[in-house]
C-alpha cells in the first residue's frame, strides 16, 4: 500500500497540470501540519487549537527571507515601501541570511512551544484547559501580526513570493522541485513520527495521554513528556508553513487564525486522529474536499462542512481511518479489535 | 509491516489517488472563452466568511450587469456566462480560485475582490497569467498593475476631497479612527501628509483590530481631544459598534461630524440611520444620486433583488466593471486580453454616477468626487461634488504635498 | 475626569464580557462541554431582538432566553448528550453546528448586517454614562443574582450543584441527572440569547457575530475558573478594566494581547483558575 501512495505521489507531477500540482503540494503542507497535530492530539491528548501560531512562524520566518532576496541587497520588501518603512526593521536584517532564515523555521515555532508548554503543563493546566488557551494564543498572535504592519505586512501578509532560492515560482518547473521538496519533507516528517511513536518517549506519551497521574507516580515528569512532544509538533508545523509560502506564494493572518487552526484539526479529526496515515490522509482529504466542493457547491459547502464535522464525530470518532480499519478487520472475519488506535473515548480532563 | 500499519495507509492511498484522479478529471479541456456560443466570465467574492456581509452584494449587482449584456444580445454575438466563485473571506483562497478561473474555466476576465489583501493575493496571479481582473473597490491607491483595471475611487478621488471639504468648512483639528489594515493605515498616512500641508492639525489616531466591537475608550479618547471633525477609515462591523458608542456617549454630529470612507447606503442599514444620520461619508455614488442612468440602475436592482434593497458605491463599481469590460470588448472585436486593454483606453459610458471614462494610462476611471450627508430615512444626500470627474492619481503625483509618499 | 471614565467603560465592558461568559459557566464550566456554538446562541439572541424590536426590549430578552434555551436543549438533546466524558470531541461537534447555525443566519436574514435601533428610553445617558451600558451592567448583575439565588435557594438549583460536584453520588441519591444536564444547557444557551440581545445595544448584528466575542467568554471562564460564578464576576470585571486602561494607554490590539498574557501569568499563580472546586478526585 504504501508503495501504491508513494508512486501515485511521486508520478504527480508527471499526471497532474501545474495548477492542480500546486494545489496538492497545498494539501500536503497541511499534511505535514496533521503529522504533528497526529503527535500532540491522537497520542498525546493534548488538543492544540494554536497549530496556526507554528505555521505562521515557520511560515513568516521562511517569508521574510524570501522577500529579503527578492528585493535585493539593500532593498526593503514591496509592503514596507507602501507602509512607509525606510529602513530595514532590526528583526529582519538577519534573515537576510538563508542558513539563519531556514534555522529560524524550526527554532522560532519550537521555542514558542517550548515556552508555552513549559509555562501550560508544569501547572498541570490540561484538557478544555489546554484546548482554550492555545486557542486564545492563535487569536493574538493574528492580532499581533495585523497590527504590526511595516514590520509584517498586517492582513495582507508576505505576498506576491516569486523565486525560491533561485528557483522561478511562476514557471512549472520551479513548482514541480518544490512539489519534490515538500513531498520530502512530508515523508521525513512521517519517519520521524513513526519513529518516535516507537521510541520509549512515544510510549509514555500514550502513558500520559492516558493516565497523567499514574505516569507520575512511576516517577516520569508528564510535563516534560507532553512539552517535548508539543515543541515536536510545533517544529512540523514550522516546516508546513516554510513550505507553504514557495507552494502559495502568500502567508498572512487569515491563514493562520483560530479558525483555519481548527481546520487543521477537524481535517486530523475526520482522518483519524490515532492513526499516522489516517491523518495525513485527512488532511489531504478535508482540503481537497474544501477545493472541490467549494468549486461545485459554492453556497452549500458551508452546511456541507457543518454536517460533515457532526457525522465524523457521531459516528466515525477515530475517523476513516477507523471506519476503514473496522471494515478491513470485518472483511477479513477477525476478531473487531480495533488496531492499532485505542478506545475513542478521551481520558478525562 | 504490522498489521496497525496498514489501514493508514489504506486511508492515505485513497485520499491520494482520490484527488489524483479528481485532479486529471477536472481538468478536461472545458473549452476557451470565446469558443460555442457563449463567453465565460469570473465572478470572485466572498459568499462566505466575514467579508460576505460586503461582497454578496457586488456580486449581485455584476450578475445583474450581466444579465442585462445578455438580454441585449451580449458581447460579439455570444451570451456571457458567469462562473461564480467563493473566495471565502481568505486571501490565498482568492488567488487559487483566481487562477482555477483562469486556467480551467479558462474565463474571458474576472470580476472581483473587495479587500486590499484579496487584491494583492490575486495581482500575481493575473500578472502571471496575464489576464485580467477588474476590481470594483475604493482603495489606498499606489499600485497601477497592468493586468488590473480598478474601477473604484483611488485616493484622490475620495480621500483627498473629504479632505477638501472639511478644510473648507473650517474643520482644522481632525481625529482619525481607523481599522488596523492597509487601507486605513495608508489613508491615513496620506491625510497626515495633508494636514501638514495644510495648517489643519492631527489630535490623534486609533486603530482597532478587524471585528472589533468595543469602541467605548476610543470615544472616551475622543472626548478628550475634542477635535472639530473625525475622519473614519473603520471597515465593515466595526462602524456599527462605533457610531451607537458614539450616540450613546452623547457625541452629535454637529458637536463633532465624523467622515466615513466605508460606510454606504447598506452599512447605514446595518449601523440604524437612527445612530449615524447628520455625520458625512465620501463615495463617488449615492442611490440618491441624478440621472437617467442612475434610475435605470435601481429599479432593475430593486425588481431583481427586492423592492426593500439599496444600491452603494461599491455595487455601481461593479456593475460598471461588467458594463465597461463589454465596451472594451465589442470594441476589440475580441475578449483577447492585450486587445481589450488596448481598446479600454479612453472609453467613455453613461453609468449611474455619470460619464465614466476609463484613464488608459494607469487603468482607474475618471470619478466625481460626492460628500453626502446620512439622513434618517437610511439614504444619503449629496451636499457637495467635486462639479467635474477627477483624473485618478493612484501615486498622488499631482500633489505637492503628497511627495515622498511612495 | 477621563480616567474615571475609563473605569466606568472597563466596569460596562466588564459587563458584556460577563454576559457573554455567563451561560458558558454552566455548559462548559460545569459541564465540560466545549460548546463554539455558543457565540451563534449569541447571535440567535441578537436576530430576536432584530425580529422584535417593534415589541420592545424588554419582551425580547425573555423570548431570547427561551429561543436559545430551547435551541439549547435541543442540541443536548440530539447531540451533545454521547459526548459526555468526551470534552474535546465536543468542541469539533459543536464547530460543525456552528458553521451550520451561521450559515443559516446568512441565508435567512441575509449576509449583510442588520439594524436594531436602541428604544427611547434607553438613547441618551447620565454625563458621559450611557443609559444602554448602565442597562447592560444592571442586566449582567441581574442575571447574576438570579443565579445565585437559583443555585442555593432552589431545589432544582441545588441539584445542578450537585451533580456538577459529583455526579455518580448525585445519581445515586435519587437526582435525575439526564434532567439536570438538560436544565443546566436551557441555562447556558438561553443565558446566551439574553446577551445576545443586549449587545445589540452596543455593537453589529450580522451572521458572524458570535465569532467575535467566543474567544473572549471561553477565557474569562477559564480565568475564573471552570463553574464557579464568583470566579467568571470577578474574572470578567477584572479583564473588562485591565483592557480598557491598556488600551487608554496604548491601543486595542495591543490590549487584546496584554489581556491574554496575562491570563496566561495569571494561571502559573493559580493554575485551576480564580476559584477551585475542591475535590478529591484526582484527575
Amino acid at each position: 500500500m504504501f508503495l501504491v501512495v508513494a508512486l501515485l505521489l511521486l508520478a504527480a507531477p508527471a499526471l497532474l497540470p501545474a495548477f492542480r500540482l500546486e494545489l496538492l503540494a497545498k494539501w500536503l503542507c497541511y499534511a505535514i501540519v496533521a503529522v504533528g497535530i497526529h503527535l500532540a492530539w491522537g497520542r498525546g491528548g493534548m488538543l492544540t487549537l494554536g497549530q496556526g501560531v507554528f505555521f505562521g512562524l515557520g511560515g513568516y520566518a521562511m517569508g521574510m527571507h524570501l522577500k529579503l532576496a527578492d528585493a535585493g541587497p539593500g532593498a526593503l520588501p514591496d509592503f514596507m515601501v507602501w507602509s512607509g518603512v525606510e529602513t530595514l526593521p532590526a528583526l529582519w536584517a538577519p534573515f537576510r541570511d538563508p542558513v539563519f532564515a531556514l534555522a529560524m523555521v524550526v527554532v522560532l515555532p519550537t521555542v514558542t512551544a517550548l515556552l508555552l508548554g513549559t509555562l501550560v503543563f508544569r501547572q498541570r493546566v490540561r484538557g478544555a484547559y489546554f484546548a482554550v488557551l492555545s486557542q486564545a494564543l492563535a487569536a493574538a498572535f493574528v492580532i499581533l501580526l495585523v497590527g504590526q504592519q511595516g514590520l509584517t505586512g498586517g492582513t495582507n501578509g508576505l505576498t506576491n513570493v516569486r523565486y525560491f532560492f533561485g528557483l522561478d515560482l511562476y514557471d512549472p518547473a520551479g513548482k514541480r522541485i518544490v512539489y519534490y521538496l515538500v513531498l520530502g519533507a512530508l515523508l521525513a516528517v512521517f519517519l520521524a513520527a513513526w519513529q518516535l511513536s516507537r521510541s520509549r518517549l512515544g510510549r509514555l506519551l500514550v502513558a500520559v495521554r492516558d493516565g497523567e497521574d499514574r505516569v507520575r507516580f512511576l516517577g516520569y515528569d508528564p510535563a516534560v513528556v507532553k512539552t517535548l512532544v508539543y515543541a515536536v509538533s510545533a517544529a512540523m508545523a514550522g516546516i508546513a508553513g516554510a513550505l507553504f509560502v514557495p507552494v502559495v506564494g502568500i502567508l498572512g493572518p487569515a491563514d493562520l487564525g483560530v479558525v483555519p487552526s481548527l481546520e487543521m484539526l477537524v481535517a486530523v479529526a475526520i482522518g483519524g486522529r490515532f492513526s499516522l496515515g489516517g491523518a495525513i490522509g485527512g488532511a489531504v482529504l478535508y482540503h481537497y474536499a474544501s477545493t472541490g466542493l467549494s468549486e461545485t457547491f459554492p453556497s452549500a459547502w458551508t452546511y456541507l462542512q457543518g454536517a460533515l464535522f457532526i457525522a465524523v464525530m457521531l459516528w466515525a470518532p477515530r475517523g476513516l481511518a477507523g471506519l476503514l480499519a473496522s471494515g478491513l478487520s470485518l472483511l477479513r472475519r477477525r476478531r473487531a479489535s480495533p488496531p492499532a488506535a485505542p478506545a475513542p473515548e478521551e481520558v478525562p480532563a | 509491516m504490522s498489521r496497525g500499519l496498514r489501514s493508514p495507509f489504506v486511508a492515505l492511498g485513497l485520499a491520494v489517488a482520490l484527488a489524483v484522479t479528481a485532479g486529471c478529471v477536472g481538468e478536461a479541456p472545458s473549452g476557451g472563452a470565446a469558443s460555442g456560443d457563449t463567453i465565460k466570465v469570473g465572478v470572485l467574492h466572498s459568499l462566505s466568511g466575514t467579508m460576505a456581509i460586503s461582497e454578496v452584494t457586488v456580486r449581485d449587482a455584476e450578475l445583474l450587469a450581466i444579465e442585462e449584456i445578455n438580454a441585449a444580445g451580449g458581447v460579439l454575438g455570444k451570451k456571457l456566462e458567469p462562473v461564480v466563485e467563493d473566495g471565502a473571506s481568505d486571501w490565498p483562497t482568492f488567488a487559487e480560485k483566481a487562477q482555477k478561473l483562469i486556467s480551467q474555466d479558462r474565463v474571458a476576465t474576472v470580476f472581483g475582490g473587495w479587500t486590499s489583501a484579496s487584491r494583492k493575493a490575486m495581482l500575481p496571479v493575473f500578472e502571471r497569467n496575464r489576464a485580467l481582473l477588474w476590481y470594483p473597490v475604493q482603495y489606498e491607491g499606489l499600485e497601477s498593475s497592468p493586468y488590473i483595471f480598478y474601477t473604484g475611487a483611488t485616493t484622490n478621488q475620495q480621500i483627498v476631497p473629504g479632505l477638501d471639504y472639511l478644510r473648507e468648512q473650517g474643520k482644522k483639528k481632525v481625529f482619525l479612527v481607523g481599522s488596523d489594515y492597509v487601507f486605513p493605515r495608508t489613508a491615513n498616512k496620506i491625510i497626515k501628509a495633508y494636514a501638514a500641508a495644510n495648517g489643519m492639525e492631527i489630535v490623534g489616531e486609533e486603530y482597532t483590530p478587524l471585528g472589533h466591537t468595543e469602541y467605548s475608550t476610543v470615544v472616551n479618547k475622543l472626548g478628550q481631544a475634542r477635535p472639530d471633525a473625525v475622519f473614519n477609515t473603520l471597515n465593515g462591523d466595526s462602524n456599527v459598534a462605533f457610531f451607537k458608542a458614539l450616540r450613546g456617549a452623547g457625541i452629535t454630529a454637529d458637536a463633532m461630524p465624523t467622515v466615513s470612507v466605508s460606510v454606504a447606503e447598506e452599512e447605514v442599514a446595518g449601523i440604524g440611520p437612527d445612530n449615524i444620520a447628520g455625520h458625512l461619508v465620501a463615495w463617488n455614488y449615492y442611490q440618491t444620486t441624478p440621472g437617467a442612468a442612475n434610475q435605470t440602475f435601481v429599479a432593475a436592482f430593486k425588481a431583481r433583488y427586492g423592492a426593500n434593497k439599496v444600491t452603494s458605491d461599491p455595487m455601481e463599481a461593479g456593475y460598471n466593471a461588467v458594463k465597461l469590460w463589454a465596451a472594451a470588448v465589442a470594441k476589440a472585436g475580441t475578449t483577447e486580453t492585450e486587445a481589450v486593454k488596448a481598446a479600454a483606453k479612453g472609453i467613455a459610458l453613461d453609468l449611474p454616477e455619470g460619464t465614466v471614462t476609463i484613464d488608459g494610462e494607469n487603468q482607474h476611471v475618471f470619478k466625481t468626487a460626492r460628500i453626502g450627508l446620512v439622513q434618517p430615512d437610511g439614504q444619503i444626500r449629496e451636499v457637495w461634488n467635486s462639479g467635474q470627474p477627477i483624473k485618478p492619481d493612484p501615486y498622488l503625483k499631482g500633489y505637492s504635498w503628497a511627495t515622498g509618499l511612495s | 475626569m477621563a480616567i474615571l471614565n475609563q473605569l466606568f467603560i472597563g466596569a460596562s465592558m466588564g459587563a458584556v464580557l460577563l454576559l457573554i461568559a455567563l451561560g458558558l459557566t454552566f455548559t462548559f464550566g460545569q459541564m465540560g462541554v466545549i460548546n463554539m456554538a455558543h457565540g451563534e446562541f449569541i447571535m440567535i439572541g441578537a436576530y430576536t431582538a432584530y425580529v422584535l424590536q417593534g415589541v420592545g426590549l424588554l419582551v425580547a430578552l425573555p423570548v431570547a432566553f427561551l429561543i436559545a434555551g430551547a435551541l439549547g436543549v435541543v442540541l443536548e438533546r440530539l447531540l451533545i448528550r454521547r459526548f459526555y466524558g468526551r470534552a474535546l470531541d465536543t468542541l469539533l461537534l459543536t464547530f460543525g453546528v456552528s458553521l451550520i447555525l451561521q450559515q443559516l443566519a446568512r441565508d435567512i436574514f441575509g449576509a449583510p448586517n442588520v439594524g436594531v435601533t436602541a428604544p427611547a428610553w434607553l438613547t441618551g445617558g447620565v454625563g458621559p454614562l450611557p443609559y444602554s451600558r448602565i442597562f447592560i451592567l444592571v442586566l449582567a448583575l441581574a442575571c447574576v443574582a438570579a443565579i445565585a439565588v437559583y443555585l442555593t435557594r432552589m431545589r432544582q438549583g441545588r441539584r445542578m450543584r450537585a451533580v456538577m460536584q459529583n455526579r455518580q453520588l448525585a445519581a445515586v441519591s435519587g437526582v435525575a441527572t439526564e434532567r439536570v444536564d438538560q436544565l443546566t444547557f436551557l441555562l447556558g444557551s438561553g443565558l446566551a440569547g439574553v446577551a445576545g440581545v443586549a449587545l445589540t445595544l452596543i455593537g453589529p448584528v450580522g451572521p458572524s457575530l458570535g465569532t467575535y466575542y467566543i474567544v473572549d467568554a471561553f477565557l474569562i471562564v477559564v480565568a475564573g475558573g471552570l463553574g464557579r460564578l464568583g470566579g467568571a464576576v470577578i474574572a470578567a470585571f477584572a479583564l473588562g478594566v485591565l483592557n480598557s486602561f491598556v488600551e487608554f494607554w496604548t491601543d486595542a490590539s495591543l490590549a487584546k494581547v496584554v489581556v491574554f498574557a496575562v491570563i496566561v501569568a495569571f494561571l502559573q499563580i493559580r493554575p485551576q483558575g480564580l476559584f477551585v472546586l475542591r475535590t478529591r478526585a484526582l484527575t
